[in-house]
């Protein structure tokens, strides 16, 4: 029976071993150093805020793998030789596969700051770096403020976490505005203000020069590069990003770039393996998104692709429009199509913006300038119906259509207010006199 | 594993998060009313009974009120569950079980040692607790009270108490304050104020709340029920038809139109209780696969109990000879069965698909209810039914079912098993509601395409311990006979994967492969096969 060793156990690996289950009886293993079971990485701020245990971020319970006979082997793959289609174990043992799918994640990128490997300094990602949390910023007496270097969508996160335990925290980011590589600049504007309503200490403009040890290589403090100005903390929150992770494999014949390479197969140079998820890097960026997809929606579809594959149906990993989500604290975010950010937006692109008076909802609609074609939508505190703005994505509806049409979209709970009408109106007053 | 200590069970600190001041002071203040009522279980005998129970509720609800202000002002609007796995009364520490064995206590003397909270016997004046309560019940309704005017006070401020407390905690969100309006509004008008207004009207009549219908309000075809129905004229009869047309007509209609909640999170007393006072326990609900098969089993077998008391207490009420009345025993079981048959065969003509595999568990169900009716008629003499007194089994349905499952086990485990043990386990009503919900409503809770990120804040938060995300991770919509639409998952997801929604029937259960987003000829290709 051919044996299909995946090497990690989060939404990509497991998402391509529940679909070869489906589609076949081959023998599948899936190894991970860092949990025996699969848990949902994105619920792992829950944990810390005491929403859930780590027992109900589990999307399975723990007699499935059994059932569905998908072994789980817990290790550290240091090697592996493709050659003879072993992986050696940091542990000593091996194993061998005829199918070999690489599906390892990330882990947060390190710049090289000074002291970025001090006890406290750390990202947040693994379940570990959750358990360190605990250790370090237990409460506010452990931890009498926390710094957090970097301002994307794991750092608001970590921040809202450290809140949840009246931690103070101060929120370094390197950009004008709050994330705003991605977000339009009303939409990152209005999150800068919502960080702050959370008492959160956010300085733009700002960059980590280096974290300050105490004696015991705790972190102590942190010195801003602009300023020079030193911060007392106890914790030092990394969140620049992540970066696959892919270290074991720099002794392999695998081709790597940033992330592992693959071509529209998710098949590596070497025949038999495959990589997925966060640590998989297209040859050539698919459409408008990036050569390295590190979401967890793009994982699963990688893997859902790639077991198709496996199981004899060949296919190209095809992603449909584009969709993300995200939580800013108490703002729902959600994006359907493409909406740039200043940097990065073609010329073509124009932007509708309507924002509440309550400061806490926003919509900016993309569309192209010279057809009015709809290209996408970023919608803050007001939930938008995925299926609904596929549809109208792949009909090619123009802008006005689709402003006109929002009520059928909407996607919050029965009985809350609607803004279709006051959006409606905003967009022709803004069109009347353009 | 998590190297984290578990604070909750530490005995000298159980709560990893401190509270405020304001909160400290309020928690004094509502502690002072429940000592009010201690001294009265004791004895104490007040010189100004009205006062010092108005200073209990009073100091109760306030209590309640300043924490919840406390809790919840001082932050923006948002989700607040910060903690509630770390404190100790909502993670089944050492809070949480002194609560469950205090609150069974009380369910254990109120339903079966009345005399202890002072019950009057043989006319004489209560005592204790009860007698706290007489000044209220002889405002209302010119009477003493009784341990269940006390139970029904207690159950009313706590629903309203509570209920203010989980407006403020989701006064971002107006489903769930429309929706908590509505309990507190039955509670306190249905099930408080109208039964004692109808007993000064006319003293004869059976207590009725209105809402509360067959098999919930397993007693209202009893006969001394029934005969206090029809000994009372037009009035006694109209409230008898209602308790009928309830269940057959109105119920059928609501529930087709909006789903269960209409009756379950937004009129049910006991689910009023369970949304307010329990919302701080909806988490410890068991997700398990094994829960819910307990839970299928279970509240069918009540279900089937409760129908076959109902019939048997009915039956020995009635005559053998038509001539008497037209509705003899013989009649009245053809009825029965002839009507359980005709269900029985048309849900299996027109949802037989659906029901799939479930369809052996409902053939048992069925036909172990009709043999059950059989032997009761044909075993059944003037005074037995199934060989034991007529009595005894309707008493025997009571204690267990009515008293011990639904309070001392449905409430007063709140903070072991979670909120809704009973509704979810044991209701009767909600078997009946969630069997309709499952094959004939336009409900469901719509899950978003490909949104979900698997994170479980759904289930954790879902009081009926519904795995949500297992459906939602599929991109599948919710349709399950147990949801009561409370909502929270809904409120709780934080990329609003899930709306709660009254549509067609077309589609509603729509299982899928692969998730929207992905290629469109995978999806295509792979779910269609």
């Amino acid at each position: 029976m051919e044996h299909i060793v995946i090497i990690g156990n989060g939404i990509s690996g497991v998402t391509a071993a529940r679909h070869i289950r489906k589609n076949s009886d081959k023998k599948i293993t899936i190894i991970s150093a860092e949990t025996k079971h699969f848990f949902s990485r994105t619920a792992l701020m829950y944990i810390y805020m005491g929403h859930m245990k780590y027992e109900h971020t589990k999307p399975y319970e723990d007699w499935f793998w059994e059932k569905n006979r998908i072994a789980l082997k817990q290790g550290f793959v240091k090697t592996v030789d493709t050659d003879n289609k072993t992986l050696h174990f940091q542990e000593g043992d091996s194993v061998t596969y005829d199918k070999l799918i690489i599906a390892t994640g990330s882990k947060p990128n390190k710049f090289g700051w000074p002291g970025q490997d001090l006890k406290g300094a750390q990202g947040l990602y693994s379940k570990q770096d959750v358990d360190n949390l605990e250790i370090y910023a237990p409460n506010n007496k452990v931890c009498k403020r926390a710094v957090i270097v970097g301002g994307g969508l794991i750092g608001i996160e970590l921040a809202e976490m450290l809140n949840s335990r009246n931690i103070p925290v101060t929120f370094l980011v390197r950009e004008t505005s709050f994330w705003n590589g991605v977000l339009p600049e009303g939409e990152s504007q209005m999150i800068n203000r919502h960080i702050k309503n959370h008492h959160i200490d956010l300085r733009l403009n700002t960059n980590l020069k280096e974290i300050v040890a105490d004696e015991n290589g705790n972190v102590k403090s942190i010195i801003i590069e602009e300023t020079g100005e030193e911060i007392a903390c106890n914790v030092v929150g990394l969140t620049a990003g992540v970066t696959p992770n892919i270290d074991f494999l720099k002794t392999s014949k695998i081709e790597l770039g940033r992330g592992v390479l693959v071509n529209r197969f998710l098949e590596t140079n070497i025949p038999d393996v495959y990589a997925i998820g966060d640590c998989a890097e297209q040859h050539k960026a698919i459409g408008n998104r990036r050569p390295i997809e590190a979401v967890w929606y793009t994982g699963r579809m990688m893997g859902e692709t790639l077991a198709q594959t496996i199981c004899g149906n060949k296919r190209e990993y095809k992603p449909g429009h584009w969709f993300n989500s995200a939580k800013f604290l108490d703002i729902e975010y959600q994006t359907y199509g493409w909406v740039f950010g200043s940097r990065g937006k073609p010329e073509y692109e124009k932007h509708f913006h309507w924002k509440h008076e309550d400061d806490t909802k926003c919509i900016t609609v993309a569309y192209h300038k010279d057809t009015n074609l709809f290209l996408g939508i970023n919608t803050f505190g007001i939930r938008m119906r995925h299926e609904t703005f596929d549809t109208w994505l792949t009909q090619k509806r123009d802008v006005a259509y689709v402003i006109n049409h929002l009520a059928e979209a909407n996607f919050d709970p029965e009985l809350y207010s609607h803004y279709e009408t006051a959006i409606q109106t905003a967009f022709n007053n803004q069109f009347q006199t353009a | 594993m998590s190297n984290k200590l578990n604070h909750s069970m530490s005995l000298a600190k159980p709560d990893a998060l401190d509270i405020s001041n304001k909160q400290k002071i309020a928690l004094a203040i509502g502690v002072i009313g429940l000592f009010i009522l201690a001294l009265a279980l004791l004895n104490t005998n007040f010189p100004n009974k009205a006062l010092f129970l108005t200073l209990a509720l009073g100091c109760i609800s306030l209590g309640i009120i300043g924490y919840a202000r406390g809790a919840y002002l001082n932050k923006l609007e948002g989700i607040k569950n910060d903690g509630v796995w770390f404190k100790s009364i909502s993670s089944r520490g050492v809070w949480g079980w002194i609560v469950g064995v205090i609150l069974t206590t009380f369910y254990i003397v109120l339903y079966f040692f009345p005399k202890y909270l002072g019950l009057a016997t043989d006319g004489e004046a209560n005592t204790g607790l009860i007698s706290l309560f007489d000044p209220l019940s002889k405002l209302l309704s010119g009477r003493a009270a009784s341990q269940w005017f006390v139970y029904g006070t207690l159950y009313t401020v706590a629903i309203l108490a509570f209920g203010y407390k989980f407006i403020l905690k989701y006064r971002h969100n107006r489903y769930q304050q429309v929706r908590t309006v509505s309990v507190m509004f039955f509670q306190l008008g249905f099930a408080f104020l109208i039964p004692e207004f109808m007993y000064v009207m006319n003293n004869d009549l059976p207590y009725y709340d209105l809402k509360s219908m067959w098999p919930l309000n397993y007693y209202i075809f009893d006969e001394w029920s029934v005969n206090g129905f029809l000994s009372n004229g037009t009035i006694g009869l109209a409230l008898l038809l209602f308790g009928i047309i309830s269940i057959f007509v109105i119920s059928p209609i609501l529930t087709y139109k909006y789903g269960k909640r209409w009756y379950c999170s937004w009129v049910c007393g006991c689910g009023g209780l369970a949304e307010t006072a329990g919302d701080s326990f909806r988490q410890l609900s068991s997700k398990k696969m094994s829960a819910w098969k307990l839970e299928r089993w279970l509240i069918h077998t009540v279900l089937v109990f409760s129908v076959v008391m109902t019939t048997a207490m009915i039956y020995t009420y009635l005559g053998y000879d038509s001539n008497d009345f037209w509705l003899t025993r013989g009649v009245f079981i053809a009825l029965v069965i002839g009507f359980l048959t005709l269900l029985f065969t048309a849900v299996l003509y027109f949802k037989g698909k659906e029901f799939g595999k479930d369809a052996k568990y409902g053939a048992i169900g069925f036909f172990a209810t009709i043999a059950l009716l059989l032997i009761l008629h044909f075993t059944g003499t003037t005074d037995n039914v199934f060989f034991i007194k007529a009595g005894t089994l309707r008493s025997t349905y009571g204690i267990y079912i009515g008293s011990i499952f639904s309070g001392v086990i449905g409430t007063g485990f709140y903070p072991i098993l979670g909120n809704r043990s009973w509704c979810r386990f044991g209701c009767p009503m909600a078997a009946v509601l969630g069997f309709q919900q499952r094959l004939f409503s336009k409900f469901r809770i719509t899950t978003n395409g490909g949104q979900c990120i698997s994170c479980g804040n759904c289930s954790n938060s879902c009081e009926m311990g519904i795995d949500v995300r297992a459906y939602a991770q599929k991109g599948e919509n919710i349709v399950r006979s147990s949801c009561v639409g409370c909502g929270i998952c809904s409120a709780v997801c934080p990329r609003g994967v899930l709306k709660l929604e009254n549509d067609s029937m077309q589609g509603r259960i729509n299982p899928t492969e692969i998730l929207l987003g992905n290629d469109v000829d995978l999806m295509d290709y792979v779910n269609k096969n």
